[in-house]
């Protein structure tokens, strides 16, 4: 078989990923492309393994690596979409904006954590003026 | 013998010392009242005892020096005026300071010159010294205030005998910056702080002459000390260069034209500081520096001419704006003026006896008006001399003190000043100078206006109806309200003991007396004094400097020489202050501030993308890849 096959195929699949992970809005689809991404990848080390005859095998060990990787990743991102599904009812990507800078719209959630950050910087005031 | 030269110079400075550290040590800083009585009481000690040791010092080595023989123990011997009565000097040097090019001695020096004002600052200090407790009485800062006084002395007495021009300096300068503590003494007041301030700016711009003028004579020299610069041989252009920069500093410190404008509001400090700056140190120094250097400035003729124009100018000035002064304090300061001029008319009519007789006997009388005057003003709780009159009989000491002090400044015999503005007089009639007509006349009428104003203001003070009025609250300066007593014992001995040399200091000149110019400036002296007798005999509670009619307000103003320096030279600095403050604010801050602001305004544009989604930042990241890989691939 020729190596262009698997290649174009690992190319497409890592091109949906990409598609995926850009424009999904769901965050478990999310995860799911970039579980596509890896498996593109591990696509082409096999291809890539079988085809410069590597008597090590050193794609196939590495795509085991990347599978075993792959399966804890998805294990931890899978809790964190859980635990921001609790806190939130909602794993809209779109709108999980806690790290935008201040003064966009969409931190309309933030403002129980500012009494915290108001008194925080009193305490730091009222330190530096002692 | 130089020891006790430096002794009598160390004393005061100990006393300082001791005055400003010591006199609330040990119980500290806890202000009662019975801690400040105590503190006065050491303050007072602390002050008088060293100057009284100094006086004794300064007197036991103007006895040493006039009995000692021509070729004393030092080498310094010359033809000067005082070698006949004072022949003995001494000079020592303490230390020499290497400088890299021409060195620094410290040197003390004692001739007939230095011991003669030694004994005149020394006199008067303790005098001021021992007026002050009197009159300082309830002050709070007395501790200070005496011991500046006492620092004040000590660096007139390093710069009388200072035998190295830049150890002249040093004291020249100190007394500067203690003028300044004393006028500013009673600070509170911002028109004190304001006069004390101007006293500093006006005399420092003269120093600065002053310090260049040393610095020629001393490099053309090839050393500071003052017999090497007298003895070298200077070129004569280089001569007239220093001395008319050391004229600047004289001008400056002994208040001639055009720096003349400090010396009457130098008035707010308390009077007895008046006595000491107008009588003994301060402004004698001027006359003392072209005195001490005279064979340098002999030899620059028209260093000398400028001074005689200058003290013309001066002396006729300065009378005439007494005239129509209504402050007693201000008519004085401006009389120090005008005989200071005749000071200087004397050096430039090429009489430096004359000049430093007149600066003995100047000093005694003044010291002893501005005591009296103090005296007055303690008694009378104002200053000025519309809330005088009649008080020959309830002050008949300071009366009598006083006469004696307007007698002397008026020239009438026998009082001190009569012999001493003769010789100044009789100096300037045949003198040779170019400037001799103008100086002259100047004198003569001068003579004229100082009889008038002492005549206007003895008149004023203690005749005629008595329109002291109580004050409600005294301000600061004036410390009683009228209470009809004599001033306290320790304030009317000084007046007492200054009285006797102003009365008879002369009579150590009568030998030389030229009867005829005597003469004829006793009568002009006269006839001014009588034309003031007249109109205020017209009417007695008027003021007689209503005679100047029109012209009475240019004098009262000194002839707005205030108001022209305020528009010519302190609104124009005060504008352009104005603008380097603008545009130190508006430019270099404003590029400070507009580069913040233009970095937080281009960050506001960056910051557009961080908006929170994580998407865009991938997509970010992917794009620049995307471009990194395009471009290796297009340009590798």
């Amino acid at each position: 078989m020729h190596i262009v096959y698997p290649v174009v195929v690992s190319a497409l699949l890592f091109s949906i990923g990409v598609y995926g992970v850009l424009a999904r809005r769901n965050a478990i689809l999310v995860l799911m492309s970039v579980e596509l991404m890896l498996n593109a990848v591990n696509l082409n080390l096999v291809a890539f393994d079988v085809w410069l005859r590597d008597r090590l095998h050193g794609g196939q060990v590495l795509t085991l690596f990347v599978i075993v990787i792959a399966a804890a990743e998805i294990g931890l991102g899978l809790a964190i979409v859980l635990a921001v599904y609790r806190n939130r009812r909602s794993i809209d990507v779109d709108r999980l904006r806690d790290l935008a800078e201040g003064g966009s719209p969409e931190v309309s959630q933030q403002s129980e954590a500012s009494p915290d950050r108001a008194a925080v910087g009193e305490d730091a005031d009222r330190e530096a003026r002692s | 013998m130089i020891s006790v030269v430096a002794l009598i110079v160390l004393l005061p400075f100990a006393a300082a010392v001791a005055g400003l550290l010591g006199s609330r040590w040990p119980r500290g800083g806890s202000r009662t009242e019975e801690n400040d009585r105590a503190a006065a009481r050491r303050a007072a000690w602390f002050a008088i005892a060293p100057v009284t040791a100094s006086s004794l010092l300064t007197l036991w080595l103007a006895v040493w020096s006039a009995r000692a023989l021509p070729r004393g123990s030092a080498s310094y011997t010359g033809s000067e005026f005082w070698a006949g009565l004072l022949p003995g000097s001494t000079e020592g040097t303490l230390t020499v300071v290497d400088t890299g090019s021409v060195p620094i001695s410290v040197t003390l020096r004692a001739d007939g010159l230095s011991i003669l004002i030694g004994v005149l600052v020394v006199v008067v200090a303790l005098a001021v010294q021992v007026y002050s407790v009197g009159y300082m009485r309830d002050d709070p800062r007395y501790a200070s205030y005496s011991a500046f006084i006492s620092l004040f002395t000590s660096a007139m007495l390093l710069v009388v005998y200072a035998g190295d021009l830049i150890v002249l300096y040093a004291g020249w300068e100190i007394m500067g910056l203690c003028s300044y503590l004393l006028i500013g003494h009673w600070w509170e007041d911002r028109a004190n702080s304001r006069a004390a301030v101007k006293a500093f700016l006006v005399t420092r711009l003269g120093d600065v002459g002053f310090l260049f003028g040393i610095f020629s004579l001393g490099m053309a020299a090839g050393s500071f000390r003052i017999d090497a610069v007298l003895s070298a041989d200077i070129p004569r252009g280089t001569l007239i260069t220093a001395t008319m920069l050391l004229l600047a500093g004289v001008a400056g410190k002994s208040a001639q034209v055009p720096l003349q404008t400090w010396l009457p509001d130098a008035m707010a400090g308390p009077t007895p500081i008046s006595a000491l700056i107008h009588a003994a140190t301060m402004v004698a120094a001027g006359i003392f520096i072209v005195a001490r250097l005279y064979p340098a400035f002999l030899g620059a003729q028209p260093t000398l001419d400028v001074l005689g124009v200058v003290a013309a100018v001066g002396m006729l000035g300065a009378a005439l704006a007494a005239l129509a002064q209504n402050d007693l304090k201000r008519v004085l300061a401006y009389s120090t003026i005008s005989q200071l001029a005749y000071m200087a008319g004397g050096l430039a009519a090429g009489s430096d006896k004359a000049a430093i007789f007149h600066l003995l006997t100047h000093g005694a009388f003044k010291a002893l008006l501005f005591l009296g005057a103090g005296a007055v003003i303690h008694h009378v709780g104002s200053n000025l001399m519309s809330h005088m009159g009649g008080l020959r009989t309830s002050i008949p000491f300071t009366f009598a003190g006083m006469t004696i002090g307007f007698a002397a400044l008026m020239g009438l015999p026998p009082a001190s000043g009569f012999f001493s503005k003769d010789a100044v007089i009789a100096a300037i009639e045949h003198s040779h100078s170019p400037a001799q007509p103008f100086l002259y006349g100047a004198a003569l009428l001068t003579v004229g206006v100082t009889g008038a104003y002492a005549m206007r203001a003895w008149l004023r003070t203690f005749f005629g109806p008595s329109r002291v009025e109580a004050l409600p609250e005294p301000p600061p300066g004036t410390a009683h309200v009228f209470d009809g007593r004599e001033a306290p014992r320790s304030m009317l001995w000084p007046i007492g003991v200054l009285a006797v040399p102003a009365l008879l200091l002369g009579f150590a000149g009568v030998s030389e007396v030229d009867w005829g110019s005597a003469l004829v400036s006793l009568i002009v002296a006269l006839l001014g004094a009588g034309v003031v007798y007249t109109f205020w005999r017209g009417a007695p509670h008027q003021d007689p400097a209503r005679m100047l009619g029109p012209f009475r307000t240019a004098c009262e103003r000194a002839f707005y020489v205030d108001e022209a320096y305020r528009a010519v030279f302190a609104r124009p600095i005060l504008r352009l202050a104005h603008g380097v403050v603008r545009a130190d604010r508006q430019v270099v801050d404003g590029a400070v501030r507009g580069s913040g602001r233009l970095t937080m305004g281009l960050s506001g544009v960056v910051r557009l993308a961080q908006n929170g989604n994580a998407q865009l930042y991938v997509t970010g990241l992917l794009a620049g890849l995307l471009l990194i890989t395009v471009a290796a691939v297009v340009l590798g």
